[in-house]
């Protein structure tokens, strides 16, 4: 290879989007840029010049990126584009984006795959709507380097008094986002001022040109020391190696290493990379790479399982928040189901809740039951089976996620874990040679003994909602009846049983998950065993009822959050307001109701009386053997 | 990691995805430059093998040496090689310019192409640093039933999330090259020592950028002989190239409306 062509293999390359209000004058800028640094393909120059006069019309730079003779006939850029560019420093790809509302999705297409953005303010017509949206969406798609450009400043006579006015009012928008950019720059893109060349029209101005600003970003480091993140894009036989292969998305991995694939927890050695006309075969491999491994055990792997090391294994849940654009066609609602796509995995997802729709303009956000096109939301998505991921603000890919409606993609966001455990502790079994011990006493004559069933009463709902003093009242008219009964509660649990336990996200679920099998075992006893705890989620809730198998009796004791707090027997609710107990249930952590409860006691309706005597009705009607409206 | 490396990464990520959510996959080869560096990247992709289908959709206007290398490195490769005819001129579009018209009649084949093995997805060799249409393609591109390209409605692509569910009668096409420049590619053809058609390389003072029909494809003065020459050539000149590719430029938009019809 030659010297030459070395020095040019050693440069480095940033990608660049620009992005902005419509007709603000994107494709211009990128048109002069490429003029001035010498960049524009021979002939082309000519070739734009005889499309405008062909249309009657003053030479216009946006027709070197504006390539559909629809864009050009209407004067409008529909679609993303892609140019290459360089500087004295490096080479740039100049990504193109539309600025029209109706084209948001190309946008976002073009600016997700930016290291650096341009974002251009029209010096005559000030911040515009997609002026707000594009900052807004920058910072959601992660993009931190920001210039901003006001552009046509040869329409306000040049005048530093209009620039510092757009500095000042967008400065304030962009810090509600926590969002600082790096230079607010004076332009004129049709003139060249201040673009590779300052200009003498604005002396005033003494920060750099566009050009320096360019050569002063820096490009996005390969994640390499972040925790190793595999997603398993497929596993090959061609010949007689089986290859499990994926890109790395984030870490390193090395032959040797012990694998943990998230969420089946399988574990398994690389034993060799593989790989084709290499110089050497590889014995390590990091992030950005696409690499073949092989495993020094045959397990069963399907794509989208993640592989990590043991240590700093992703997140396991089945339900997450996401703060997500959407671009469907039709607005978002609760309850419908979509694909999610996250890293390699497809899986149906449903919307549980609309937390919050944010409004692009003024950063306010406000409860909604949907969000519209081009929305910003947090919303809380469910799985049927666990996920793997990671928290989007520390992880890039794996923290990050489309939907699809089943042909295409109709948003993409963030992942937030807040207030949500990590379940993975709950579901690994790590006992692995434990075997169950049939019983000598049958099921059946516990309960012709005891005249009644075993069984779970699952008591969830609001703190203050209830639950403990109808909980106290039924076991004590149980007890009267001659019931074996008890009740499991946060006094007789959390001084022993669960004494470890604190009260971070994955400290409640394990507490709820001991005590849905602590009742389990009760029932199986032949007892009736009464749960009062908020129990907030409802993957919890389901893992107590699979420990119960087909003795569990979910009972929700509903009362909304206004009526709990005005009760607030122990004060707790003006302890979560005053921010004294952070991540109280119902105020600033998810309360998840249940969706087909056995039996639902709605307290503001009833007085404990009737509640306790519901419960018992219920009792009667699916427990005991001898009640008086036994129906089995 | 090198520049090179990150292209070649990228492209076999798309590949392996292609080959995992297209139920039947072919790859174009034109035997040009670009489609030997894909056919490259996907034995890099699947160790060593190409698991579809290469197909050329041949016009019998070729050059003899590039009909000379397809036959040498179909076997050679050891590819499922597939040649489709092209229908003649007559049946394009009689309102294309003349060079257009000898364009669309592979346009026509690859459908005929398409319709007698029911392929659901095409891989192709184009780039965006090519021409500005192909430059606001995306990785994958859903195409009508007759193969034509929405471009007013293309879908979001980010994040290596790519729209691969498509409704029935429709095919995907997917561009794994999409990413890479003229001299990426013969940088890493170079770097991998890939075999090319000698007309690249100067004879008599002139030498093929890019290689398309004999009758409207023409050489230009050059005498880079060696890759590493024609890679400085490339550094240096400000000729675009597809300058020698005549139906690119009959009209304003004669190569877009080939392309919203399906061609490549």
């Amino acid at each position: 290879m030659s010297s030459k062509s070395k020095s040019r293999a050693a440069r480095e390359q940033l990608r660049i989007v620009i992005v902005g209000h419509v007709d603000h004058g994107k494709s211009t800028l990128v048109g002069r840029l490429f003029h001035d640094t010498g960049s524009l393909p021979e002939g082309k120059y000519e070739a734009i010049k005889a499309m405008c006069e062909r249309r009657g019309m003053p030479f216009e730079w946006a027709f070197l990126m504006d390539s559909f003779q629809s864009e050009r006939d209407q004067g409008i850029t529909i679609d993303t584009s892609q140019i290459w560019f360089k500087t004295r420093k490096r080479d740039y790809v100049i990504i193109d984006a539309p600025g029209h509302r109706e084209f948001i999705k190309n946008m976002i297409t073009g600016a997700s795959s930016a290291e650096a953005a341009m974002l251009l303010i029209d010096a005559g017509h000030g911040i515009q709507q997609q002026s707000r949206l594009h900052g807004f969406l920058l910072n959601l798609l992660g993009i931190r380097q920001v210039a901003v450009v006001v552009n046509k400043m040869d329409l306000v006579d040049y005048s530093a008094h209009r620039f510092a006015e757009i500095r000042q009012q967008y400065t304030h928008y962009l810090g509600g986002l926590g969002v600082t950019p790096d230079y607010f720059i004076p332009i004129s893109a049709r003139d060249g001022d201040n673009m590779a060349e300052r200009s003498a029209r604005m002396e005033w101005y003494q920060g750099p040109t566009v050009v320096e600003a360019l050569d002063s970003f820096h490009p996005t480091a390969r994640p390499t020391d972040q925790p190793l993140r595999l997603p398993i894009q497929d596993v090959y036989k061609f010949d007689d190696r089986r290859i499990v292969v994926g890109r790395i998305e984030s870490g390193r991995l090395s032959v040797g290493d012990r694998l943990m694939f998230s969420p089946s927890n399988k574990t398994a050695r690389v034993s060799s990379i593989e790989s084709w006309s290499t110089p050497s075969k590889p014995v390590e491999a990091q992030a950005g790479q696409s690499v073949g491994v092989m495993l020094d055990e045959q397990l069963f792997l399907e794509r989208g399982e993640i592989a990590s090391h043991e240590t700093d294994a992703p997140i396991e849940t089945n339900v997450f928040r996401g703060r997500l654009f959407w671009l469907g066609h039709e607005a978002l609602k609760v309850g419908d189901s979509y694909e999610l796509k996250l890293m390699t995995r497809s899986t149906p997802v449903t919307v549980q809740k609309i937390e919050r729709v944010f409004d692009a303009e003024d950063l306010s956000e406000r409860a909604a039951v949907d969000v519209p096109r081009h929305g910003v939301a947090d919303v809380i998505l469910r799985s049927r089976g666990l996920l793997a991921l990671d928290e989007g603000r520390d992880m890039a890919r794996s923290g990050r996620f489309a939907l699809s409606d089943g042909h295409n993609i109709v948003a993409g966001g963030v992942v937030s874990m807040e207030g949500y455990p990590d379940q993975r502790e709950l579901v690994t079994m790590k006992g692995r040679n434990i075997k169950r011990v049939a019983h000598g006493v049958a099921v059946d004559a516990r309960t012709a003994r005891n005249g009644h069933m075993g069984g779970v009463l699952w008591f969830t709902g609001l703190s203050g909602a209830g639950k403990s003093t109808i909980a106290m009242a039924v076991e004590q008219e149980l007890f009267v009846r001659g019931y074996q009964t008890y009740v499991l509660d946060g006094d007789n649990v959390r001084h022993g049983l669960n004494a470890n336990l604190g009260f971070s996200p994955e400290d409640r679920a394990e507490n709820i998950r001991r005590i849905g099998e602590v009742a389990a075992l009760f029932a199986d006893a032949g007892m009736i065993a009464i749960t009062a705890f908020i129990s907030p989620y409802r993957a919890d809730r389901q893992r107590a009822r699979e420990a119960a198998k087909g003795a569990f009796h979910e009972i929700y004791v509903e009362a909304d959050v206004a009526t709990c707090e005005s009760r607030d027997p122990k004060g707790l609710y003006k302890k979560a307001r005053s921010g004294e107990i952070a991540e109280f249930t119902g105020v600033s952590a998810p309360y998840e109701p249940p969706e087909a409860a056995e039996l639902v006691v709605d307290t503001k309706k009833l007085s404990v009386a009737d509640s306790v005597r519901k419960v018992l009705d219920y009792i009667d009607r699916h427990i005991a053997l001898k009640g008086p409206a036994k129906t089995r | 990691m090198d520049y090179l490396d990150q292209l070649e990464s990228q492209s076999v990520y798309v590949l392996r995805e292609a080959f995992n959510r297209i139920e039947k996959l072919a790859m174009l080869w034109s035997l040009g430059k670009d489609s030997n560096v894909m056919i490259w990247l996907a034995r890099k992709a699947f160790f060593g093998h190409v698991p579809f289908p290469t197909m050329h959709i041949d016009t019998g206007r070729k050059f003899p040496e590039m009909y000379a290398f397809r036959d040498r490195y179909a076997k050679e490769w050891n590819l499922n090689f597939i040649r489709e005819n092209c229908p003649p001129v007559e049946e394009t579009d009689p309102t294309l310019p003349p060079a257009a018209r000898s364009a669309a009649r592979k346009t026509l084949g690859l459908r005929t192409a398409i319709a007698k093995h029911g392929f659901t997805g095409i891989i192709a060799g184009i780039r965006r640093d090519e021409e500005a249409v192909r430059a606001k393609e995306r990785y994958f591109s859903p195409r009508g039933d007759s193969g034509q390209w929405d471009f007013r409605d293309q879908p979001p692509e980010f994040w290596d999330h790519f729209n691969t569910d498509l409704p029935p009668g429709t095919h995907l096409r997917v561009h794994p090259l999409l990413h890479w420049t003229e001299i990426d590619i013969w940088r890493y053809t170079e770097r991998e020592k890939i075999p090319c058609v000698p007309l690249y390389f100067a004879k008599n003072g002139k030498r093929y950028r890019s290689l398309g029909d004999a009758d409207i494809t023409f050489p230009f003065d050059s005498s880079a002989t060696t890759i590493p020459e024609i890679i400085a050539e490339l550094e240096a000149t400000r000729t675009p190239e597809r300058a020698g590719r005549a139906m690119d430029r009959e009209t304003e938009d004669a190569f877009e409306r080939l392309r919203a019809d399906g061609y490549m």
